[in-house]
């Protein structure tokens, strides 16, 4: 038998690695794919509640947060493809006209 | 070490491999790739704790669809991987990017060593109820407690598409001419 907190810690790990690629990395669709990485650690980690209580509500809210990371997948990607379109690159260093 | 401990362990391995050399590759279409490696180790996880309508629906809309949504983009846009790299970051900049998630992490471990003192008896050791994370139970759960919450993400996919439309349409073009872009 496997301890729920050892899952707990493989989400808080994969939810690290995330949060320092969205920071890290230049690329924009990098960026997007970290922050589905950091959805799925929580979604991990709700999954490993539920067992752990052994109620079902956390499959309820994974798959409520698998719709989310849809949506924003579709959305993000195609705001990068605009951006593309004006600027003819994604790379977020040269997105710095509001930068103060 | 029993199977169950050693297919954790080799799964959770492989699932934070994967998102590290995600993050450290220079191509996208290779980081698309390591990605789906670390779904895949995630979707083992799922499995094992019980969740297996969330494992395959992990593997194949996640892993399967939008995987290929952000190749579709990657060779739509032909990126090539280091064409442009700009000025490398300063020493601060690099400190501060690390040192914002570390600190993130110590905290979280704290809260899970507290909740899980608070929590005593109910380690997963315990026997699941009938169904535990079949479809039947998972569709019980939606169509009657979080009926609402599900028929609003049904609303917030619409309006993504119609956000995803209007954002990726060019501005150009004529609203009769059909099919031309």
């Amino acid at each position: 038998m496997v301890p729920i907190p050892a899952y707990l810690v493989l989400a808080m790990i994969l939810f690290g690695i995330g949060a320092v690629g969205v920071l890290i990395s230049r690329n924009m669709i990098v960026m997007v794919m970290s922050i589905e990485l950091m959805l799925n650690a929580a979604n991990l980690a709700l999954i490993a509640f539920s067992r752990a209580l052994n109620i079902m509500d956390g499959h309820v809210f994974v798959f409520l947060v698998l719709t989310v990371a849809a949506a924003e997948a579709a959305v993000g990607l195609a705001m990068i493809v605009t951006l593309y379109k004006n600027r003819d690159t994604i790379n977020i260093d040269r997105f710095d006209r509001m930068k103060w | 070490m029993s199977a169950e401990l050693v297919v954790f362990f080799i799964s959770a391995v492989v699932a934070v491999c994967g998102a590290l050399m995600m993050i450290v590759q220079r191509n996208p279409v290779a980081s698309v790739l390591y990605l789906i490696l670390s779904l895949v180790a995630q979707a083992v996880c799922y499995i094992q704790l019980g969740g297996l309508f969330l494992g395959a629906i992990l593997v194949i809309v996640y892993a399967g669809a939008i995987m290929v949504l952000f190749l579709f983009v990657i060779m739509l846009l032909n990126l090539r991987g280091g064409e442009e790299l700009g000025k490398p970051m300063n020493a601060i900049s690099l400190f501060t990017k690390f040192t914002i998630p570390t600190l993130m992490l110590v905290e979280l471990l704290f809260v899970i060593k507290e909740s899980f003192a608070s929590m005593t008896g109910s380690n997963g050791a315990d026997a699941l109820s009938d169904g535990f994370g079949s479809v039947a139970e998972v569709a019980k759960l939606m169509f009657t407690r979080y009926l609402y919450p599900f028929e609003l993400t049904g609303v917030l996919l619409l309006i993504a598409i119609v956000g995803a439309v209007v954002l990726a349409k060019s501005e150009d073009s004529q609203p009769t001419a059909e099919g031309e872009n």
